[in-house]
């Protein structure tokens, strides 16, 4: 069949940067995995030794940290940005701004300069334990840095803007006559929300939540920084595996492994969404 | 009107939330100015001792002039590549359109460690630590998927009917380019390029990694500066940084009220 | 005199068994015609039909699947559409929001590297054509749709083509505007003599700008002809109602004749009529014949008998004459439209030129049809 040239031979321009990622991103992963774990040996001591890290006690325990403190974090996230959602999605105006520039402006700052803030905040001498005995709550500085809640109180407040902006894209596309709709036939305010706006909103709800998981179960600088030892991520044991011990072999399968979970994650959340309108671009 | 109080409470809690959300910032702000040797907060006196500090040290200096250098390297190449990639997917015929995209932004869901300790073990060896080049390259692809998301959007907003009808009126293909899709998607690839070079300004670890000592930037000095003590200067360079982020926030702002200024027809888009 | 004179070429476009599938769909499917230097030549059908993509094609902005473009005898079936110099106008206008009316109009011609000088004459033009002269430094915003549409034509005209594609240039506009756009754009056509080929819905937009028109249906030409030509003789059921109100009577066919052919009711009534070449007797088919042809009187048949053996058009004849009952009166401005039930389940529509008053008449009242057999045709689909 003899061709026409169309407007849809845009299809090649997807090309140089198709081969930037591939080159740059894709290839170095594939070199990394494939050349460490060959280095150990026949896939018998590559088996071998890759289930001696995954159930070696300190994985074990990064990993069920990594989960716990991931699933509290969204849980956190959702229930204290879905009203903010919420605010943004109905109402307009200075309102609106306003909120949407407090969203806005901690999410587009560096992750390392809002955990620094975090750690003068909840330091010994920082605003927050200040503020606690000034105001007779308690008798001396609570231990806020260096454990789990520290890490939590990090995390939240870095994933926070995920969660919000995309509820507030799912939020935007329900019509609002419908509650004004379930009103009129006679339901009560709570009921209305529960019965009507809270189900719309699910859809919003989980594509929030396994965004904000998969980029939770990450998570480095804030656990590194903010952490006590108790509290180890996984990807801090991969850092530390290269860093400091050189342990290419097993960097390799804990990262394999963190891989795998977040590609998984990432095809559920994918076949779930319009990807667009996350973070609300 | 049995919606007030609930509305109330919300209006609140959103105060609460916001005063929360830009207490950090506001915190390390203040502490930039203050003028103490040691972590105390409030300050008891203001002075702006730490940002002499911070653009009077040479090492500070070098930081950020790799910093700035290897972002607008990124800036470039992510700026373009994903240009041109968006305007394929927004033009182009192909299948796996949605496959496609869910690969290309691949870059921002897989954790960064393992992104940063894979090009690492490749730079070694190839002697491209430190190579701000090569840095670059590497932030482009993170900030990579930043400028699709972003010019998808605004290629969408440009009727395709307009490159058929320059293409009628015999312009080559280069000329629509020039002369019509980046004119008018002009607004879109400035914001593409601020928040392309905003991500790799602020990215971490990939820095951390593969900056080596000589080319060390500033979000990598931060972290080395914390372990080792948390130093007043680094509320400084902290509250330098928030302010990059606030003057690409502004200049996208404005951008935008440029476009919607200008552009304001019944037609545009299809 | 315009400076502005019929450009290159002779702007004669030849389709040959044109096609074009979508996966599995063959939205155009063989098309062939013909169009001729200077012609205005309209494709006209509903939505779905394939006409846009036909235009698509020959713009150059759809592959063609199979068969051949021709232009001027040349098949451009390859010829990137930045080559084929045709000027086009689009419904949405498509006229560059960034840049102001006249650098729009100037846009062909810049890309052609034409001097300065010529450019700045051929705009000033061109704009005058158009009579949108005082209007070269505005913005598409600044314009109304039909400003805007103007701009459209002056830009796809300037540089001369022999040949320019229209997609539903008036579709965006109301009814009034339309009227006079069709105007002008046919008056412009005819002065600077180039070929149009020009896609609408509209059969009315169609009809009275066009030296012929293509119907389109389902990806294939089901008749092409002037005007006046398809009016009076369609081809198909579809046709008929297409262009027009229609009525058409079922039945079957009775006899064929020299003359015609005689369609037999399902209550046995007997019409006279043209028939279609290929008509059998047994088929099933419709009788055809518009509303205007019929005439009307009250009362039976003798009375129609003794006033309307002349018939609408003039010529003699025996005159179809039908008795029914009156079931329905529109008034629809210029003219009554009254629906005449001959058999239970048939209803005849006829249209009077709302000039006597006298035409009112009540609901249910016997009435009188007659029309002429020449006035009618048979059509088996």
């Amino acid at each position: 069949m003899k061709r026409t040239p169309r407007l849809n031979d845009g299809t090649v321009f997807v090309v140089p940067a198709v081969l930037l990622l591939v080159l740059v991103f894709v290839g170095p992963l594939v070199w990394f995995f494939m050349r460490t774990l060959i280095s150990v040996g026949t896939p018998a001591e590559i088996a071998a030794h890759a289930w001696g890290v995954i159930s070696s006690k300190a994985v074990v325990t990064a990993l069920t940290t990594t989960n716990w403190i991931s699933l509290l974090v969204t849980l956190l996230v959702l229930a204290i940005g879905y009203p903010v959602a919420y605010f943004l999605a109905t109402r307009q105006g200075w309102r609106f701004t306003l909120v949407l520039f407090c969203i806005v402006v901690p999410y587009f700052t560096s992750v390392i300069v809002r955990t620094y803030s975090w750690m003068v905040l909840l330091g010994r001498n920082g605003l927050v334990n200040q503020l606690l005995l000034h105001l007779g709550v308690t008798d001396e500085p609570l231990s806020l840095l260096y454990t789990k809640t520290g890490v939590l109180v990090g995390m939240v407040y870095v994933l926070l803007p995920y969660m919000v902006l995309t509820l507030f894209a799912a939020m935007k596309a329900i019509d609002p006559t419908l509650m004004r709709a379930a009103r009129g036939l006679g339901a009560g305010s709570f009921y209305a929300f529960t019965r009507v706006y809270l189900p719309l909103s699910i859809h919003g709800v989980i594509s929030g939540s396994l965004i904000v998981y998969i980029l939770s179960i990450g998570f480095f600088i804030t656990p590194a920084l903010m952490g006590g030892p108790a509290d180890v991520m996984i990807a801090m044991l991969i850092e530390r595996a290269v860093e400091i011990n050189f342990d290419w072999a097993s960097a390799a399968v804990m990262s394999l492994l963190l891989l795998v979970a977040t590609l998984v994650l990432y095809s559920i959340y994918y076949r779930l969404t319009d990807v667009r309108r996350m973070m609300g671009a | 009107m049995h919606g007030s109080v609930k509305n109330h409470a919300l209006s609140i809690y959103i105060g609460v939330a916001c005063v929360v959300l830009m207490m950090p910032i506001v915190i390390v702000l203040i502490l930039a100015v203050g003028d103490q040797t040691y972590m105390r907060f409030p300050p008891e006196a203001f002075s702006l001792r730490w940002f002499a500090t911070f653009f009077g040290d040479p090492r500070w200096q070098r930081a950020l002039g790799s910093s700035v250098l290897i972002a607008a390297i990124a800036c470039v190449i992510a700026t373009v590549f994903g240009f041109f990639a968006a305007y394929a997917f927004v033009r182009g015929d192909m299948r796996g359109k949605k496959l496609l995209l869910a690969f290309m932004l691949l870059p921002i869901i897989i954790p960064h460690v393992i992104t940063a300790i894979a090009m690492y073990f490749m730079s070694g060896p190839l002697r491209l630590v430190g190579n701000v080049f090569w840095i670059g390259l590497c932030h482009a692809t993170i900030a990579l998927p930043i400028v699709l998301l972003i010019l998808l959007s605004t290629l969408q907003g440009v009727d395709v009917n307009l490159e058929r009808a320059a293409l009628s009126l015999g312009s080559s293909r280069f000329g629509v380019f020039t002369k019509v899709v980046v004119p008018l998607a002009f607004p879109g690839i400035l914001s593409a390029g601020l928040f392309s070079f905003l991500a790799s300004f602020d990215e971490l670890i990939i820095s951390l990694f593969l900056a080596g000592v000589r080319s060390e930037t500033l979000p990598v000095r931060i972290w080395n500066s914390l372990h080792l003590q948390v130093e007043p200067v680094i509320a400084a360079v902290s509250a330098f940084l928030i302010a990059v982020t606030g003057l690409v926030l502004l200049l996208d702002a404005l951008v935008r009220y440029m476009r919607t200024a200008r552009l304001a027809s019944p037609n545009g888009g299809h | 005199m315009s400076a502005i004179a019929p450009g290159h070429g002779r702007g004669a476009i030849e389709l040959r068994q044109v096609t074009k599938r979508y996966g599995k769909e063959t939205v155009v499917d063989g098309v062939s015609t013909s169009i001729a230097p200077g012609e205005f030549f309209s494709l006209l059908g509903p939505s779905g039909s394939g006409k846009t993509t036909t235009l698509m094609m020959i713009a150059g902005f759809a592959d063609v699947d199979g068969g051949q473009i021709l232009v001027d005898g040349v098949d451009i079936a390859h010829m990137p559409p930045q080559r084929r110099g045709f000027g086009m106008v689009f419904q949405n206008y498509a006229i560059f929001p960034h840049l102001n009316v006249a650098d729009n109009v100037a846009f062909p011609l810049r890309a052609r590297r034409l001097p300065a000088e010529q450019i700045a004459t051929r705009v000033r033009e061109a704009l005058e054509l158009v009579r949108l002269d005082r209007y070269a430094d505005r913005f598409s915003r600044q314009l109304s749709g039909g400003q805007q549409q103007r701009v459209a034509i002056a830009r796809a005209i300037v540089f001369h083509p022999s040949i320019v594609l229209m997609d539903e240039p008036l579709g965006a506009l109301d009814k009034n505007l339309r009227f006079q756009m069709q105007v002008e754009i046919k008056a412009i056509q005819r002065r600077l003599g180039m070929t149009v080929v020009y896609v609408t819905h509209d059969q009315e937009e169609a009809m009275n700008m066009s030296d012929r028109i293509a119907i389109m249906n389902n990806g294939r030409i089901e008749q092409v002809g002037r005007p006046a030509e398809i009016y009076e003789n369609p081809k198909s059921n579809f046709i008929a109602r297409f262009l027009g109100e229609a009525n058409l009577i079922p039945g079957t066919v009775e006899s064929i004749g020299e003359s015609g052919a005689v369609l037999r009711t399902a209550r046995g009534l007997t019409l006279r009529a043209r028939a279609e070449p290929d008509l059998k007797v047994g088929d099933t088919a419709h009788l055809f014949v518009r509303p205007e042809r019929i005439d009307l009187t009250s009362g039976t048949a003798h009375t129609a008998n003794a006033i309307g053996a002349v018939g609408v058009s003039g010529a003699a004849g025996r005159a179809n004459v039908v008795t029914g009952r009156l079931a329905q009166t529109s008034f629809l401005g210029n003219i009554l439209r009254h629906a005449v039930e001959i058999e239970p389940g048939i209803e005849v529509t006829v249209d009077v030129q709302n000039s006597h008053a006298d035409l009112f008449r009540s609901v249910d009242q016997p009435a009188a049809l007659s029309w002429q057999p020449a006035d009618s045709i048979i059509l088996q689909h």
